[in-house]
């Protein structure tokens, strides 16, 4: 027996020779299973997503092999470590860059809630600045954790519908953090 | 009173003027660039491949820690120095313990004190594992980084065992450690110094005589003795360039003296010396963890505290059930407690150089001021000037080998 | 070897009265000397140049804010005689609308940033720094925030309602 286990079916009409499904279940369980993930590490959390990415927790096997350190071809910006203000406009700006459909982890206290810093110099959570879909609590998570983050995530990602990204409710989102703006300013 | 800090906008980095006719290129390197293991920004001068000049920026995860530690009690300033270097957390514990204990001349039982050396040498090792695991990586071999991060994950299960924690560890207490080591940690100490030999040794045959390795890294970024010291470097790249400037040798703490071991130096300073010099040193920490188990076993077993119960924190079980311990509890909590006024400053070997801690103390419940002699902030300032004239893949194995710390920078 | 305690130190330097070196105190084995602005880079120099003295290594420049005072700022330079092993606090108290002091750039090149970390937290004038710019916060902020007048935490958070916290 192979050792590779398959990504279960989504629900579906199954007969002789065929199987049907509507698209945006199947396009739900291919970006599911194939997050690229672009870890913006900038302190503790981001040691601990080395060890999730390293041999012994091995994030690969979730389908995110390829971290992805260009924005351009990263679906799935993980966010770890306390995200000063002096750092928040690179944020924003990497946020900004990627394609869509793009999904946030907010992984640790930091860039949840800015953490045990309550002070003049840190971002009081990344939220502040870029919507988040998941976030880790922890200070800093166990690689666990961020698994488990990235599984939500999954969830998240299958059940999305593909008409999402288009629709009035997630403009407003995204105008909600300026961000439109600041695409069609360039 | 105060002017609202709140502003989110763009940092205005230094960035050069180019002549248009120059053919020199202005390139912005960070501060997320996946090359750099961290936040750190140069933006750099280049004449084709070759660095003219670069200004580095670095502030990117300014944590304002002096700040903090002006506001808390003693005992909340641990959980901070965790996050100073984040990859050695439990040197940086110890090493605040051991300013406030001098501050407050606590004796520690000499267990208790090789119980620290054991930490702290573990962690030493956890820490020059990721330095040099990634300065395989960023000289194209993946492999030993690999093998070793397992390793570092039994690290992190040892310090599980004893503490809790895997990496912000928050180890230990004003006057010793919360509790004791369990049967499993010792277990796991001595299985570890039977199992990374090995690994250590394959990792050496991986990389010390590999002809790209040595091509990458001999005389790369080759820093003079005296420019080390004027730059005041501390640590495994000081040592690389032959200053035998090791804290646990020249001020030892933490009964260092009894142990036997030695301070590796290199020759040249370069990059391969760095890599060098932090092999040899994970060798003298196993050596130093053999010897403080033995040492151990010949204390009396069950002390892993001072007896001052007027600063190290009691039970939380007792403080429910006994008056004196509720008293001292509280005394401690809310910073009652009769301190010295005083001004200490206290230095410990980090994984990356002395890390020191100056205290200037007032008699309140928290530090009047405190401010961290911080290894990797003063190691790196000499990246920007050192790099004009490299290459730039010599510049970020350079970079890798200074084993900069985002959060130890910054602060 | 081994002749360099603390009473040598300061013998020596009293001996010549152009450093006007004072001693503060020797907590925990540790020397502190007082000067003034005018002299401490001539006597940073001497410390670090002479033969038996030999404070060649600077481990540390850092300040502190003494609001109450006249002089509100203690600059203080830890140095380190690193063949002797012997380390020396030297300690400087300045005032007046923007402190300044002179520069130690000129005899260690690591003072560099070490000077711009104290500038930036206490606006600290460091004449002759060749670079002295704000190195770990914004270069836009306004305010020195390590001055004890700053708050901590930021005041313009609207999330920290005071009945969360029973205020």
């Amino acid at each position: 027996m192979s050792k590779v286990t398959l990504a279960e079916a989504p629900p579906g009409v199954e007969g002789a020779g065929f199987f049907a499904t509507s698209l945006d279940k199947a396009i739900g369980l291919a970006r599911a299973n194939s997050l690229w993930p672009l870890p913006f590490a900038t302190s503790c959390c981001g040691i601990e997503f080395m060890a999730t990415m390293g041999s012994t927790y091995d994030l690969a096997r979730f389908g995110a092999e390829r971290p992805s350190f260009s924005p351009r071809q990263a679906d799935m910006l993980l966010v770890m470590g306390t995200i000063a203000k002096k750092m928040a406009p690179v944020l924003k700006q990497v946020y900004i860059q990627m394609a869509e459909p793009r999904w946030v982890i907010a992984v640790g206290a930091c860039a949840s809630s800015g953490g045990i810093f309550d002070t003049y110099s840190v971002l009081q959570g990344i939220d502040e600045i870029i919507p988040v879909d998941v976030y880790v609590p922890g200070c800093p998570p166990r690689p666990e954790a961020i698994l488990d983050g990235v599984l939500r995530l999954q969830d998240i990602v299958k059940s999305e519908s593909l008409n999402r990204r288009n629709t009035p409710e997630y403009r407003a989102l995204l105008e909600k953090y300026g961000i439109l703006t600041e695409i069609e300013n360039g | 009173m105060t002017k609202p800090i709140t502003k989110i906008t763009p940092n205005t980095a230094a960035f050069f003027d180019n002549d248009p006719q120059d053919e020199l290129i202005t390139l912005n390197l960070g501060p997320t660039h996946p090359a750099t293991h961290g936040v750190f920004q140069n933006v750099l001068q280049i004449d084709g491949e070759r660095i003219v000049s670069g200004v580095s920026t670095i502030g990117y995860i300014h944590r304002a820690f002096e700040k903090i530690a002006e506001h808390r009690p003693f005992y909340q300033i641990t959980p901070l120095t965790d996050r100073l270097n984040y990859c050695s957390a439990p040197i940086n514990n110890m090493g605040w313990h051991m300013t406030v204990e001098k501050l407050l001349k606590i004796e520690i039982p000499k267990r208790v004190q090789y119980m620290r050396v054991i930490v702290m040498e573990l962690a030493r090792i956890a820490d020059h594992i990721i330095c040099n695991g990634i300065l395989g990586v960023d000289t194209g071999a993946f492999s030993g980084f690999l093998y070793l991060m397992q390793e570092r994950e039994f690290i992190y299960e040892i310090f599980e065992e004893i503490c809790g924690a895997r990496l912000t560890t928050n180890i230990g207490r004003i006057g010793g450690f919360e509790r004791d080591f369990n049967e499993i940690a010792f277990a796991k100490i001595h299985e570890f110094l039977k199992r990374f030999p090995p690994v250590l040794e394959e990792f050496e045959n991986l990389f010390v005589r590999n002809r790209i390795f040595i091509e990458r890294t001999s005389g790369v970024a080759a820093v003079t003795p005296e420019d080390a010291l004027s730059y005041s470097w501390s640590g495994p790249i000081l040592r690389a360039t032959g200053v035998d400037y090791d804290v646990r040798a020249v001020s030892p703490y933490c009964s260092y003296e009894e142990f036997d071991f030695e301070v590796p130096v290199g020759t040249t300073g370069d990059v391969y010396d760095r890599f060098m010099v932090r092999n040899a040193e994970m060798w003298q920490s196993l050596r130093i963890i053999q010897q403080a188990l033995d040492k151990i076993a010949s204390e009396p077993a069950g002390v892993f505290h001072a007896d001052v119960p007027e600063f190290y924190l009691p039970p939380k079980e007792q403080v429910y059930t006994n008056m004196e311990a509720l008293i001292y509890h509280f005394k401690i909590v809310m910073g009652e407690w009769e301190t010295p006024k005083d001004e200490v400053y206290h230095s410990v070997e980090g994984a990356n150089g002395e890390l020191g801690f100056y205290m200037i103390h007032d008699g309140g419940r928290s530090p009047y001021r405190l401010h961290f002699r911080r290894p990797s902030f003063i190691n790196y300032q000499m990246f920007a000037p050192m790099s004009s004239g490299m290459l730039i893949s010599d510049a970020i194995i350079n970079m890798s080998s200074l084993n900069v710390i985002a959060g130890e920078l910054d602060a | 070897m081994g002749n360099l305690d603390n009473q040598y130190i300061i013998r020596r330097l009293q001996e010549d009265l152009q450093f006007d070196v004072h001693v503060i105190g020797e907590s925990f084995g540790l020397l502190s000397l007082g000067t003034s602005k005018e002299r401490i880079i001539d006597l940073l120099k001497f410390l670090k140049e002479d033969d038996t003295l030999g404070f060649s290594y600077l481990t540390d420049i850092t300040a502190v804010h003494y609001p109450g005072l006249a002089l509100p700022f203690c600059i203080v330079y830890h140095l380190h005689n690193l063949v002797e092993n012997v380390r020396i606090r030297v300690k400087v108290f300045i005032g007046g609308e923007v402190p300044s002091i002179p520069t130690a750039t000129v005899l260690w090149h690591g003072a560099n940033w070490m000077e711009r970390e104290t500038y930036d937290f206490f606006g600290i004038d460091f004449q002759g720094h060749p670079d002295l710019r704000r190195i770990l916060n914004m270069d836009d902020l306004e305010v020195f925030p390590m001055r004890k007048e700053y708050p901590l935490e930021d005041p313009n958070r609207v999330d920290k309602k005071d009945f969360y916290f029973g205020r």
